[in-house]
């Protein structure tokens, strides 16, 4: 009957998606909470998240990660929130600077943490630069393990340019849903443009700002490739802690605890930011 | 110098210092990988090279496992664009064409997934993959790969879809086609470049992906996974000369798909 | 040849009925026009028509054949769509084959019928063109001339001509007309402009909500409707009413009394709604007394909106008219014209 199938066409046409996605997600989250309290033989113990908390990286791994967080996520949001509203100003030229500001969106977090390490290594670019310049006699280590304020700088800085573009899309798609009556000329700097800016583009704003919020603090709590790639293992974060776990000391069952540590501090910010910022429909909607 | 004068060079002032801080490491990293082994450890660095030569290149890409990791990568990308359009075409085209019961749900999950770090579920499919004999397998990568990717293939096919005009698939059903023939002939055709687009950004998660890609395999390493398990052993001009390789695909292809960019991130 | 049955048809979308329980029959070779406001269901009763929508309840025939749960490829129609549906990666002349190429005719058939659409739409320049490059009142033509090379009996359109401009729409108009005369194909031909209705239909079928308030030529239409809503809607300027009752041998309202020379026994005292066309008024020494408010010169003639009492009347009157705003005149009506509903349900009262 064609009156049956048009109905359910739809619904075949989701279908695949949602198995695939159930059997991809839902399955292993299930069975990352498994291996988390499950034994070596059988059985269920919390002796995985005890060996978790007890190691001697855990407290470092857990600092260093709210730290990069707290670093990273408002300094990109602030970058792209300049570069949006320049972009929006809608320059002779601003389609070649979105473009420009959009590459890094193409680099995974390992390549980015290799392209600022020609940068921040010993006999990298930056060393080299300042002593060119007579600044410094000699290199500075800014990436030795015992120079923890350095390493952060390093891996603030490389995050920052990587996932700022990403944020930036996210402005640029919510400034496009503002009528363009608020954005007369393009005299940014001036006092009354300053703040318009203010009062009225950063609140009608606001739902995309909380979503890049939301977005780039998830992320940011699997900051991982690029802290590797400038610090090796100097730094430990939550992360590359669950890595290390499984592939270097080959307990699957540590390795999911973090798992399980990580998925819930997700849920816990997302909750956390709707709540505190209200506008749960709007996060909805978007 | 009057107000707006002052008012312009400030803004593209800013707009250059911006795309210069954007743009810097790219030329770092390019003249790094295009030093000559011997001047990698030059101290100071010149800004401007004084010597270009391919030999850190090709020694990255004569070292052991680089080569056919990039196949890997190659091969991983291939397999979750097709994994991935396969499953998120149809669910696109569904949220442009109809209004069903359910719809809003769907689009909340797409969202949720979206947002999902899934590369964390790596761990506990790695010991399911190793259970089915699916371990260090690129199609086990290929699969969370298309899991990462799937929402943003939904997002963007939908809004390709509904670019479409409904009618003209409706025509061409008045004019002898069935509905898959007029999708086919009609709809698809048109929707095409936006495909296109969407199989690009994919290949960009995908070439892109570390941590899965690490947890999942042991020795077909993909590119990323490879430079990523050899970072403590291998020397700077390997990494510098991996970092450069990694990003030149996927420039090259965000380049081709900016017109999408918005969609990809921006909107629903 | 085929004619098309529409039987007890309805339809809903999700819990809103758009048709009704709606009966139709359309003679082989007639031009039928749907007419109605938006909303009002004639578009869906298209798409039924053309399978592009399944129906809740009962059957569409064409011809003698059952066609309610065929597909539209099977359906044996043609279609001419509202936004005309050109495949914009297609030529002209690929679009216009199109049909053809997909009922799989031979090459040389295909060649010649598309030859024979164009010229018969004026497209034969264009046939190597994209979409892109043509205007709209040339894809309008391409989407017609694709339809009618499919030699399907029936040809159904869905507001063809509004998206065009004023101009090209009166072209166009005149166009389709003397096509359907060449081709005398069953055609439903849906539009919410009632000029169009008039002008092109053999029959009109007046929709509201979903249900058909009037079937009829389009002068039957005109002169006697059925009730109010299609008085209202059909004729520019639409037809006057005004409410008031039978008393003796005169049918008084608020602030007037209109005479009636054939005394209505059943009519005494009861609400109803006279209706008057405004050419049907005129201007005159004494009759009914009322206040001039505005007065629109169209050239042919002029329209002037009075106050009878209370209630706005439109009446058509010479263009060199001698009167002012806020002048107090008299009109008289043409008895013989006159049109009388029932105050509440809105519908007619034989005369």
């Amino acid at each position: 009957m064609r009156t049956r199938t048009e109905q359910f066409l739809p619904f075949a046409l989701l279908l695949p998606s949602i198995g695939f996605l159930s059997l991809l997600i839902v399955i292993p989250m299930v069975q990352a909470l498994l291996l988390a309290v499950m034994a070596e033989g059988g059985g269920f113990t919390l002796e995985n998240f005890q060996r978790m908390v007890a190691d001697v990286n855990f407290s470092d791994a857990w600092r260093n990660t709210l730290l990069l967080l707290i670093l990273i996520v408002p300094l990109q949001i602030v970058l792209a929130l300049a570069m949006a509203l320049l972009i929006n100003s809608r320059f002779r030229g601003h389609g070649l600077f979105l473009y420009i500001y959009a590459i890094p969106l193409a680099i995974s977090d390992l390549a980015a943490g290799i392209l600022w390490l020609a940068v921040f290594t010993e006999r990298g670019y930056l060393n080299s630069t300042l002593q060119s310049a007579g600044v410094i006699d000699q290199p500075i280590l800014f990436l030795s393990f015992d120079n923890l304020a350095g390493i952060l700088t390093a891996i603030v800085i490389a995050e920052a340019w990587r996932a700022t573009a990403i944020v930036l899309v996210i402005l640029i798609a919510g400034l496009q849903l503002i009528p363009r009556d608020y954005f007369e000329a393009a005299d940014l700097f001036g006092a009354n443009r300053l703040r318009r800016t203010v009062h009225v583009v950063l609140p009608l704003l606001r739902p995309s700002l909380q979503s890049a919020l939301i977005i780039r603090t998830i992320f940011a709590f699997q900051t991982f490739a690029v802290v590797f790639a400038l610090a090796g293992r100097n730094m430990p974060v939550l992360a590359g802690e669950a890595y290390t776990w499984y592939a270097t000391n080959r307990n699957e069952h540590v390795a999911a605890a973090y798992a399980v540590l990580l998925l819930g501090l997700t849920i816990v910010a997302t909750v956390v930011y709707l709540r505190v910022l209200g506008l749960r429909e709007a996060e909805v909607q978007r | 110098m009057n107000a707006r004068v002052l008012d312009r060079s400030l803004l593209y002032g800013s707009a250059i210092f911006l795309a210069i801080w954007v743009l810097v490491p790219f030329y770092l990293i390019a003249i790094s990988a295009f030093t000559p082994q011997a001047k990698i450890f030059d101290y100071p660095k010149p800004l401007v090279p004084t010597s270009f030569s391919t030999e850190t290149m090709q020694f990255f890409l004569e070292a052991r496992g680089v080569l056919p990791s990039v196949l890997n990568s190659l091969l991983v990308a291939a397999f979750t664009i097709v994994f991935g359009l396969a499953l998120g075409t149809p669910a696109g085209y569904a949220l442009a064409r109809f209004r069903f019961r359910g719809r809003e749900a769907f689009q909340v999950i797409v969202l949720a997934t979206k947002m999902f770090p899934i590369a964390i579920l790596s761990i506990p499919l790695a010991v399911t993959f190793l259970q089915l004999g699916l371990y260090d397998n690129l199609v086990s990568v290929a699969l969370v790969h298309t899991a990462m990717a799937l929402p943003f293939i939904v997002l963007v096919t939908s809004g390709v879809f509904v670019a479409v005009s409904h009618e003209l698939e409706e025509a061409a059903q008045t004019l002898g086609c069935s509905r898959w023939g007029a999708f086919l002939r009609v709809a698809l055709p048109l929707a095409l470049p936006g495909l296109a687009a969407a199989a690009i950004f994919t290949f960009v998660i995908s070439w892109n992906e570390v941590f899965a890609a690490t947890i999942l395999t042991l020795r077909t390493r993909t590119l990323p996974a490879q430079v990523l398990a050899s970072l403590s052993t291998s020397p700077l001009a390997f990494k510098f000369a991996g970092g450069l390789f990694m990003v030149l695909p996927a420039i090259a292809f965000i380049f081709l798909i900016r017109k999408y960019l918005m969609n990809l991130w921006g909107s629903r | 040849m085929a004619g098309i049955t529409i039987d007890g048809v309805s339809k809903v979308f999700g819990k809103t009925p758009a048709l009704k329980d709606i009966s139709l029959d359309v003679r082989d070779g007639e031009f039928m026009v749907l007419l109605g406001p938006s909303g009002c269901g004639k578009t869906t009763l298209l798409r039924c028509v053309a399978g592009l929508e399944q129906v809740n309840g009962g059957r569409i025939r064409i011809g003698d054949r059952d066609v309610t749960d065929l597909a539209p490829r099977d359906r044996n129609i043609a279609m001419v769509f509202q936004s005309y549906a050109v495949f914009p990666h297609m030529t002209v002349g690929s679009n216009i084959g199109f049909g053809l190429r997909m009922k799989r005719r031979p090459k040389p058939e295909i060649e010649r019928r598309v030859r024979e659409g164009a010229e018969l739409l004026g497209l034969v320049p264009f046939l190597d063109r994209y979409p892109a490059q043509l205007s709209g009142g040339q894809r309008q033509r391409v989407a017609v001339a694709r339809a009618l090379v499919m030699d399907a009996p029936v040809l159904l359109m869905d507001e063809p001509l509004s998206n065009l401009d004023a101009l090209l729409r009166l072209q166009a108009r005149a166009d389709l007309k003397r096509l359907h005369k060449e081709v005398k194909r069953t055609t439903i031909y849906v539009t919410h402009d009632q000029v169009e209705a008039m002008s092109m239909g053999d029959r009109i079928a007046v929709m509201r909500e979903g249900s058909i308030e009037q079937l009829g030529a389009p002068m039957e239409i005109y002169d006697n409707p059925a009730t109010q809503f299609v008085g209202g809607f059909i004729g520019s300027p639409p037809m006057n009413f005004l409410r008031g009752a039978v008393r003796d041998s005169s049918f008084a309202g608020d602030g007037f009394a209109v005479p009636m020379s054939r005394s209505r026994a059943d009519l005494q005292g009861r609400e109803m709604v006279l209706g008057v066309r405004a050419e049907h008024i005129t201007i005159a020494g004494d009759g009914i007394p009322a206040r001039v408010m505005v007065i629109e010169p169209l050239g042919s003639h002029a329209l002037v909106t009075v106050l009878i009492g209370k209630t706005p009347v439109k009446v058509q009157a010479p263009i060199d008219v001698a009167v002012q705003p806020d002048q107090a005149i008299n009109l008289r009506f043409d008895e013989a014209t006159l049109r009388w509903m029932d105050a509440g349900t809105g519908s007619a009262i034989p005369r």
